[in-house]
């Protein structure tokens, strides 16, 4: 095995590790309201990873995708399929222990992945289209296929139509959050930094540049939008098996938005720009609810506020909070020149 | 036979709706080539307009908020929405966009999301989150035609959106200022370099634009009573398929595609498959652009390197 | 190589940094209640296309929770009710559930009226081991998500089949249409209910087509619906809709009745159809001018707090707080298991939507359902169904609807 991969999967193993030691540790902690902090705090990995995985297709490959939440619903009702029609009844049969315990975390693991894949085959469908258009067709099309996705899965009475999926598994948790987390960083870390980052940068500056230096730029963009929608998917899973409940009207393209809204803010091609932007909007969205309290409105301002933040932001810096640097570039001297 | 006639003329009521919507969309893409997401909601404004409007009007008029149906009364209101999105539209522009113009293109786009979601909740909680019912207008009444039944609203809706499509045609290709309008459509810089004022005809066609937005937002009030601050977001990416549809930036192409989606919506529903008639516009829009990426009336462009 | 060890450790950091430092404002007024104040979660749809559901049961809710603090609350200790909007929409009902739960530790969760928002709630709340109380939602899937979820009202078998009842029976019509909204449990439901019952009596679904809720453009539809010429169109949808079906109805050149359930119910149904409602007819909770003492004194007390007369949902809204505080007053304490126990055995409370007896699947037993009809702008008593006034019913309410659907007022 190679080098790198021995020490990322050591640190996985390592991250993991300390992340159940916090779960423990979250679980029993006596602070009032102690539930409402840990959903935040969940909320808050969920997005990261959507946050993350949009960046790797609008970020690093330059590809402008607006149909992120499109991707999502596959994932969340793939896996949400998985496990309440099939693992849920299945963990029902068996006596409760450590064994059973650790088969639904197997289980759940699997219907994330499975839930990923079909996002990720989802898109490998739009990524094609991509071939042909760009800029804001493409951004277009990917809106309309994510409106497809989610009127196609309206119209599946199995899984609840357009009336939502109730009772879905509680599964998800911290622990399988911030896994996720960190296996989204490390993954689009390693990403950048290998030959096939290489590749998405050189078809994000110019495409047709790249071609002719010999990049076969159909393959990396489908290729960005394979990974960032497997992302995705995971992301949905999560999020149906924390909320335990789904419905379509819950990927409609406003989701998207918010996932472009987090790239773009923290800087497109930034990983811990888009890991910051995450965190801060939604600390901010969620801390923005007092205001409603505090005037005594009927309406909650805070969309109103956040609008006009993102368009001050626009205004006062368009390259968004870390530009395409990371965070750890203002840290470090810098070395010669911009990264 | 009958449902066929009746299908074909309620899709061409909303029809017309969506081709309203679609000229702006189309006007300031165009120019700018941004997608105005704002757009849609400049429309909502509109037809909220309306409805105060309405209520301002029948006090100055006759002393009560009760709405009391006339032609005059009608007009007012389509003048005061006008002028009220008008403005809106000036200000978008002049705040929002203009002090962008240099910036990525992406920061203009973002800025649009933004500014659509300030319009909505802003439209929250201003109007109030709850639907409302907008008033009627003008009398109804039922015509009766080869079996098929048409309101007069309908007929009003038809000629109405017919009537500013047409004036819109001419200022686009029989007036000095559409001239420098398709100027800077067509290479902005060299327009600039020409001696055109380009920050001042995108002022007044972003203007233009949300007019016919407040009309399109009246006359669906007239037709579909209930309004909402949330109604803009899926008739507005409707309407702008419609835009893609013609082919972007051109004006009659916007109202045939508003016309055609509205059509092919409309026996859509009339169909067994009513409940994927929201994916209809999306699947259009997909299959015209995979094979004719211009839309229909649109001219073909080679990427220039 | 350090950054993939930094931005882990920056999550971490930032997260613990999250939760050791909460903001302050975000527990603000809804944080954890005063010791002495037992609080009650109230799932409501204030804004939307089902706002009058939730502004109307609050108002109930809130004139029941006056009358039982006036009295000294619930064993000595003020009752306080927190209200969350839905914003008729499922996935913030879920939304909503989980934040009256995890931020507010409410003891008990009432609401929702729809039924897809009460699907969506819950699991959340049966999770939790918090009991809910639907007062208003009539899908039987409601009670079936788990043991901690309740209803005071009637359900959709029960509704379908007395509607059908009397569409068959009483009004003689034998072709049906079916318009339903697919966005909506209750909807779907009542529409099969209906479907099932008005076949076996003989009639006939000519058409069965559906719309989707928020949808503003039925006349594709109904255009439909018009060539096949029903009799009459069986539409159980939301108010905010069936005011615009309605209207584009008439349009179209339609004049048969349309029928619903009682999610018609609401002050701004005859406000959105107007006159395109005259002669249809829905089912409801309760009828505002019900002679019996307890919805005299309701109807009295309501108005002198509001002013205006209240709507079913603001009858269920009141017997679903009193329901919920006389289970809290006999109940050892106010766990969930424990409470839940003691609203399971709740027998014989007199609400102003009749009696309720909570059966073994947590719905109430014999409810009494009336059908009004829309008359000059009015809702006029057409029929009632009380299953309790014939003894023979006191176990199968589904059943024996048939048997006792009574005209009551003979003035057709």
């Amino acid at each position: 095995m190679r080098n790198w991969l021995v020490r990322d999967l050591a640190g996985i193993a390592v991250i993991s590790a300390v992340l159940v030691g916090i779960s423990y540790f979250l679980g029993w902690i006596p602070i009032p309201g102690m539930a409402y902090y840990n959903r935040v705090i969940v909320t808050i990995g969920i997005n990261i990873i959507l946050a993350v995985s949009l960046n790797i297709i609008n970020g690093h490959a330059g590809q402008f995708s607006m149909g992120h939440a499109g991707f999502m619903a596959v994932g969340a009702y793939t896996s949400a399929y998985l496990t309440y029609f099939h693992f849920q009844p299945f963990l029902a049969t068996l006596a409760e222990g450590p064994g059973r315990f650790a088969l639904q975390q197997a289980l759940f693991l699997g219907a994330l992945l499975a839930g990923g894949a079909a996002a990720g085959i989802a898109g490998w469908v739009v990524g094609l289209p991509s071939l042909r258009l760009r800029g804001d067709y493409l951004a277009i099309v990917t809106l309309g296929f994510g409106e497809i996705i989610r009127v196609l899965i309206l119209n599946i009475d199995k899984i609840g139509g357009a009336r939502g999926l109730s009772g879905v598994p509680a599964f998800a948790n911290f622990f399988w959050v911030y896994f996720f987390v960190c296996i989204v960083i490390i993954v689009s870390w390693r990403l950048v930094r290998s030959q096939v980052g290489r590749a998405f940068l050189a078809v994000r500056e110019d495409e047709i540049a790249a071609e002719a230096m010999g990049v076969n730029t159909t393959h990396y963009k489908v290729q960005a939008f394979v990974i960032g929608s497997f992302f995705a998917g995971i992301a949905g899973g999560l999020l149906g098996h924390y909320l335990v409940y789904l419905n379509p009207g819950m990927f409609q393209f406003t989701k998207s938005f918010e996932a472009i809204v987090m790239v773009v803010l923290g800087g497109m091609g930034s990983i811990s720009g888009s890991v910051l932007a995450a965190v801060i909007l939604t600390v901010a969205l969620e801390g923005l609810r007092f205001v409603k309290e505090a005037f005594g409105l009927t309406s909650d301002p805070r969309m109103v506020i956040y609008a006009i933040v993102l368009i001050l932001l626009m205004r006062l810096r368009p390259q968004g909070l870390l530009g395409n640097r990371e965070l750890g570039d203002f840290f470090r001297r810098r070395k010669g020149g911009d990264r | 036979m009958d449902s066929f006639l009746q299908n074909l003329i309620n899709g061409i009521g909303i029809g017309s709706i969506y081709a309203l919507i679609a000229l702006g969309y189309t006007m300031v893409y165009g120019i700018l080539k941004l997608i105005n997401f704002a757009h849609s909601d400049v429309f909502m404004v509109g037809a909220f307009m309306g409805y105060y409007g309405a209520r301002i009007f029948s006090k100055l008029m006759h002393g009560s908020e009760v709405v009391e149906p006339g032609w005059p009364l009608f007009t007012l209101v389509l003048l005061f929405s006008v002028a009220c999105c008008g403005l809106l539209g000036y200000l978008n522009e002049r705040i929002a966009y203009r002090p962008l113009r240099n910036a990525p293109r992406i920061a203009s786009l973002i800025t649009a999301i933004g500014l659509s979601f300030l319009l909505e909740y802003g439209g929250q909680m201003v109007f109030g989150p709850d639907p409302k019912f907008f008033p009627q207008l003008l009398e109804k009444h039922q015509l009766q035609f080869l079996g098929t039944s048409i309101t007069s609203h309908t007929v009003i809706v038809l000629v109405v959106a017919l009537i500013f499509m047409g004036i819109l045609q001419y200022i686009v290709y029989g007036t000095k200022f559409g001239r420098a309008m398709r100027a800077v459509s067509h290479n902005f810089e060299t327009a600039a370099l020409m001696g055109i004022p380009t920050d001042r005809v995108i002022s007044i066609t972003f203007v233009i634009g949300s007019m016919l937005a407040a009309v399109g937002g009246v006359l669906y009030g007239l037709s579909y009573s209930k309004i909402e601050p949330l109604m803009g977001i899926m008739l507005g990416l409707k309407a702008f398929v419609a835009a893609v549809l013609g082919g972007i930036g051109n004006v009659p192409g916007a109202v045939i595609g508003g016309l055609v989606i509205g059509i092919v919506e409309s026996f859509a529903g009339a169909s067994p498959l009513s409940t994927y008639k929201d994916a209809i516009a999306f699947v259009i829009l997909i299959l015209i652009l995979l094979f004719r990426p211009s839309g229909i009336f649109g001219k073909y462009q080679a990427e220039k390197v | 190589m350090k950054i993939d060890r930094i931005i882990p450790a920056v999550i971490a950091a930032s997260s613990i940094l999250l939760f050791g430092c909460p903001p302050k404002e975000t527990t603000g007024a809804g944080g954890a209640p005063a010791a002495d104040e037992i609080a009650i979660g109230h799932l409501a749809s204030m804004t939307g296309g089902q706002a009058t559901f939730g502004q109307q049961t609050d108002q109930g809710i809130k004139l029941a929770l006056e009358e039982i603090n006036a009295k000294g609350g619930v064993k000595g200790r003020k009752v306080r009710v927190i209200t969350e909007d839905t914003q008729s929409k499922q996935e913030e009902a879920a939304n909503a559930a989980s934040k009256l739960i995890s931020r507010d530790n409410v003891t008990a969760i009432l609401g929702e009226i729809a039924s897809s928002n009460s699907l969506a709630a819950g699991p959340i709340a049966q999770l939790a081991k918090i009991p809910m109380i639907s007062p208003g939602s009539t899908n039987p899937a409601v009670t079936e998500k788990g043991d901690y979820i309740f209803r005071i009202c009637f359900i959709d078998p029960y509704q379908g089949e007395a509607l059908a009842n009397y569409v068959a029976n009483t009004m003689k019509l034998k072709r049906a249409a079916i318009l339903r909204d697919v966005r909506s449990d209750y909807s779907m439901g009542l529409s099969d209910y209906f479907k099932n019952t008005f076949e076996k009596l003989g009639g006939k679904i000519v058409v069965d087509s559906s719309y989707s809720q928020g949808d503003s453009d039925f006349k594709s539809q109904l255009t439909t619906i018009k060539g096949a010429k029903p009799e009459v169109i069986f539409v159980p949808g939301y108010y905010t809709e069936i005011g615009q079906i309605a209207v584009q109805a008439r349009d179209l050149g339609i004049t048969v009745p349309l029928v619903g359930g009682d999610g018609w119910e609401s002050p701004k149904l005859i406000e959105i159809g107007g006159k395109s409602l005259e002669g249809s007819f829905y089912s409801n909770h309760y009828h505002v001018d019900d002679p019996s003492p307890a919805v005299r004194d309701f109807v009295v007390a309501y108005q002198k707090k509001y002013g205006t007369t209240p709507d079913a949902m603001a009858a269920l809204g009141y017997d679903s707080m009193k329901f919920l505080a006389a289970a809290m007053e006999r109940a050892p304490s106010l766990d969930g298991p424990a409470l839940r126990d003691e609203i399971a055995k709740s027998a014989g409370f007199q609400g102003v939507t009749g009696t309720i007896t909570l059966g073994p699947d947590r719905n109430p037993l014999n409810k009494k359902l009336v059908v009004l009809e829309i008359k000059d702008g009015k809702l006029v008593l057409r029929a009632t169904v009380d299953p309790a006034a014939d003894a023979a019913a006191v176990t199968a309410p589904v059943e024996t609807a048939t048997a006792v659907a009574t005209e009551t007022a003979a003035t057709k």
